[in-house]
C-alpha cells in the first residue's frame, strides 16, 4: 500500500512538472522560445535621407521575427557591429555571437514621401546571401513594407508564406459615460488601427471577406441584431439580413459568393446559406438546438458549427449541400466557436475544462485535441492566413485582451497599442503579393 | 406547456391575491400619507352633496384600478409587477418557481392591458463563446415570453431580443457577477 502510494505520487509529480514547465515557457516567450532561431536585425541606414523617417523599420522586423516563435532577435544594444549590406559584414565575429542570420539594410530617398528600402537576409555560417530585395514604398505604407520583408525572410527560412503583413479586425468597447462600440482594422502588430464603424448599440462577429476589401457584421443600432456589410475603403454599407429574431454570426465562403449565418426566424437558432448577390436563401440546419458559429472548410465543401443538441455545446460538422451533421469534438463539456486552419487540418475553439475557458486546438487527422491557452475566460480564435498563429481574446481586469499563441502552443504574445476593453479579434486573409 | 399549465392555475388563484392586495396598498396610501388631503376630498364631496357618506368604503370605490392607469400600476414598487428581471442557471433557459410567478404576473397584466406592450431581453453571462451566448440569451427571452403568451397576453404585445454577453448588468468575473448576467429584463413600453 505505501509503495503505491509513493508510486501514484510520483505519477503526479511527473504529471505536473511537464504542466509548470509549459507555463514558464510560455512567460518567457517574448524573450523567444527554445530551439528559436538565433538572428540579429541591424538597423536601416537612413543617413542618405533629407529629412527624419517615421518608422523604424529595423525594429518592426525584429518584432515580427520574434512574435512568430521562429526566431530569437539579439537585442539591439547587444548587436556586434552594425553593417548596413553584405559587404560589411565580418561573419565571424556573428557566428562567435551565436547568430545564424543577419539581416541588414538601407533605405533611400526616391522622391519627396517615396522611399526605396534593400535589405539581405544573411546566412552567417554559409556566409552567403540567402535573400535580397528593393522595395520601393510610399512613406504611408513604410510599416506595411517592413511587415513585408519579415514575410520575405519567414517564407524563406519556413518554406511558409509569412502573415505579417496582414490586417485583423476586432470591436472595441469604451465605457466613459456612455458605452460605445467600435469595429476596428489594424496591422497584425496592433498599429495602424482605423475605425470602421462607432455605435451607441453592441457591434458583434465581425467576419472578412477572403479579399480583404470587406467585412460582414453584427450591429445592434436598430436596438436588434442584424447582419450588414461594409466595404472597407469607401465605407459604403448595407443590411444583409434583417429577419424577425436573431441574425448572428456571420461567416463568408472561401469563393467570397456566399454568407453562412444564423436566424431563428423559422424557430430555434439555425444555420442557413444566403447567395449574397440575390440574398437567396437556404436552410441548412433544422434541430430545435441551439446551432450556431457556422465556418466554412478551408475548401468550402462543409460548415462546422455549434451545437447543443447533445445537451452541451459541441462542434458539429454539415456538407454545405445538406445532410446529417456529424459530431466532431467529444472531449470536455463545452467546445464552440470553430476556427479552421487554412489547410484545413486543424480547427481552434474554445473548450472548457472545470469551469476553465481556454482555446483548444484539434488535428483532424489524429483526433487529437491540445489545449494551447493557459487563462480561464479565453474566447474567439482566429486562424492566421499561413495556419501558424491563432488569435485570440482573454480577459485582464475587466478588459479583453488580444493574444496570440503559435498552433502548438509555445510561442504567445499580446498585442501592443491596446487600450479599452477588445474583443472577437478576426484575422485577415493574405494581401495580394506584389509583382516581383 | 404541459408544466406550465399546472403551474400555472394554481398561481392564478395566487394572482387574483397579489392584485387585490395590490390595490389595498394603493388605496391605503394617500390616507395614510396625506391626512389634509383626503380632508380636502371629503370637503369636496359633501359640498357636491352627491355623497354623502364618508366611510373608506366609499372613498375606496373611486379610486378602484379603473381609475389607475397601466403606467401607474407598474410605476408602484411593491407590487410582483415591480420585479422586472427574472434569473436563469448557466447554460440554462429553465425558468425557477419564483420566474415563473414574475413571468404569470406579467403576462396576466399584459393580458389585461391592451395598450401596453414589453420588450424582454435575454442576456448571458459571459463564459463561452459569443453568439451561443446571444443563442441562449434568446432561448431564455423565448421562454419567458411562452408564458407571458400562455397567461393571454397576445403575440403582438411581446417582443424579444438577445443581447448574449454583450451588456452585462454586473462586471467582474466572479460567481456573483455571472448570476446577475444570466437574465431576463422585462421592459414595458405603455401607448
Amino acid at each position: 500500500m505505501r509503495i503505491r502510494l509513493k508510486y501514484l505520487f510520483l505519477i503526479l509529480l511527473w504529471m505536473s512538472v511537464p504542466v509548470a514547465g509549459f507555463g514558464a515557457l510560455i512567460i518567457e516567450i517574448t524573450e523567444g522560445v527554445e530551439g528559436a532561431l538565433p538572428v540579429a536585425v541591424v538597423p536601416f541606414d537612413t543617413s542618405e535621407l533629407s529629412s527624419e523617417i517615421p518608422v523604424d523599420v529595423g525594429e518592426i522586423i525584429t518584432n515580427d521575427l520574434n512574435r512568430s516563435g521562429v526566431f530569437k532577435a539579439m537585442d539591439r544594444n547587444a548587436l556586434v557591429a552594425r553593417p548596413n549590406y553584405s559587404a560589411q559584414v565580418q561573419y565571424s565575429r556573428w557566428r562567435d555571437a551565436g547568430i545564424e542570420l543577419l539581416i541588414v539594410g538601407r533605405i533611400f530617398q526616391k522622391a519627396p514621401g517615396e522611399y526605396d528600402i534593400q535589405f539581405q537576409l544573411l546566412d552567417v555560417l554559409k556566409q552567403n546571401q540567402l535573400l535580397g530585395y528593393s522595395l520601393p514604398v510610399k512613406k504611408r505604407k513604410l510599416r506595411s513594407a517592413a511587415h513585408e520583408i519579415s514575410d520575405l525572410i519567414y517564407e524563406q527560412i519556413t518554406g511558409t508564406r509569412g502573415a505579417f503583413n496582414t490586417r485583423i479586425a476586432y470591436i472595441k468597447s469604451q465605457s466613459e459615460e456612455a458605452r460605445k462600440y467600435i469595429l476596428q482594422v489594424a496591422d497584425t502588430d496592433g498599429f495602424n488601427a482605423q475605425t470602421v464603424l462607432e455605435s451607441d448599440e453592441p457591434l458583434m462577429s465581425p467576419s472578412w471577406s477572403p479579399d480583404g476589401q470587406s467585412l460582414a457584421y453584427v450591429s445592434f443600432e436598430n436596438k436588434r441584431p442584424e447582419i450588414f456589410i461594409q466595404h472597407l475603403a469607401s465605407a459604403k454599407r448595407s443590411k444583409i439580413s434583417g429577419f424577425k429574431g436573431i441574425n448572428g454570426a456571420p461567416s463568408w465562403s472561401p469563393d467570397g459568393k456566399n454568407l453562412a449565418l444564423v436566424l431563428t426566424k423559422d424557430g430555434s437558432a439555425d444555420i442557413y446559406i444566403m447567395n449574397i448577390a440575390s440574398k437567396r436563401l437556404r436552410r441548412l440546419t433544422r434541430h430545435r438546438s441551439i446551432d450556431t458559429e457556422p465556418v466554412w472548410s478551408a475548401r468550402g465543401e462543409s460548415i462546422i458549427f455549434t451545437s447543443d443538441r447533445s445537451g452541451a455545446p459541441q462542434l458539429y460538422e454539415i456538407a454545405v449541400k445538406g445532410g446529417k451533421p456529424k459530431r466532431i469534438t467529444f472531449e470536455g463539456k463545452y467546445n464552440s466557436a470553430a476556427s479552421v486552419s487554412p489547410d484545413g487540418k486543424y480547427i481552434a475553439m474554445v473548450h472548457a475544462e472545470r469551469g476553465q475557458y481556454k482555446i483548444a486546438q484539434y488535428e483532424r487527422e489524429t483526433g487529437n485535441l491540445t489545449v494551447i491557452t493557459d487563462s480561464s475566460l479565453d474566447e474567439s480564435p482566429s486562424f492566421s492566413p499561413n495556419g501558424k498563429m491563432v488569435l485570440y481574446a482573454s480577459t485582464e481586469g475587466n478588459n479583453g485582451v488580444l493574444y496570440a499563441v503559435s498552433i502548438d502552443g509555445r510561442a504567445k504574445h499580446r498585442l501592443s497599442d491596446q487600450s479599452g476593453d477588445i474583443r472577437e479579434p478576426v484575422w485577415g486573409p493574405y494581401k495580394r503579393r506584389r509583382k516581383r | 406547456m404541459k408544466r406550465y399549465f399546472s403551474i400555472s392555475s394554481l398561481s392564478l388563484t395566487g394572482m387574483v391575491v397579489i392584485l387585490v392586495s395590490s390595490c389595498a396598498t394603493v388605496q391605503e396610501m394617500p390616507i395614510q400619507d396625506d391626512a389634509a388631503d383626503r380632508q380636502l376630498q371629503e370637503e369636496v364631496t359633501t359640498a357636491d352633496g352627491t355623497i354623502a357618506g364618508d366611510s373608506d368604503g366609499v372613498y375606496a370605490t373611486a379610486m378602484s384600478d379603473e381609475t389607475l392607469t397601466a403606467q401607474q400600476l407598474l410605476e408602484q414598487t411593491d407590487t410582483v409587477l415591480a420585479n422586472r428581471t427574472v434569473f436563469f442557471e448557466f447554460n440554462s433557459a429553465k425558468l425557477t418557481d419564483k420566474s415563473l410567478a414574475i413571468l404569470e404576473a406579467h403576462g396576466n397584466f399584459v393580458a389585461g392591458n391592451g395598450n401596453v406592450s414589453l420588450r424582454l431581453e435575454g442576456h448571458a453571462d459571459e463564459r463561452g463563446s459569443r453568439e451561443y451566448n446571444i443563442a441562449l440569451g434568446d432561448r431564455r427571452a423565448q421562454s419567458s415570453r411562452q408564458v407571458l403568451l400562455f397567461q393571454g397576453a397576445s403575440i403582438d404585445q411581446i417582443d424579444t431580443v438577445s443581447y448574449g454577453e454583450e451588456q452585462p448588468a454586473m462586471l467582474g468575473h466572479t460567481e456573483e457577477a455571472w448570476a446577475g448576467n444570466r437574465r431576463v429584463e422585462i421592459i414595458y413600453r405603455v401607448n
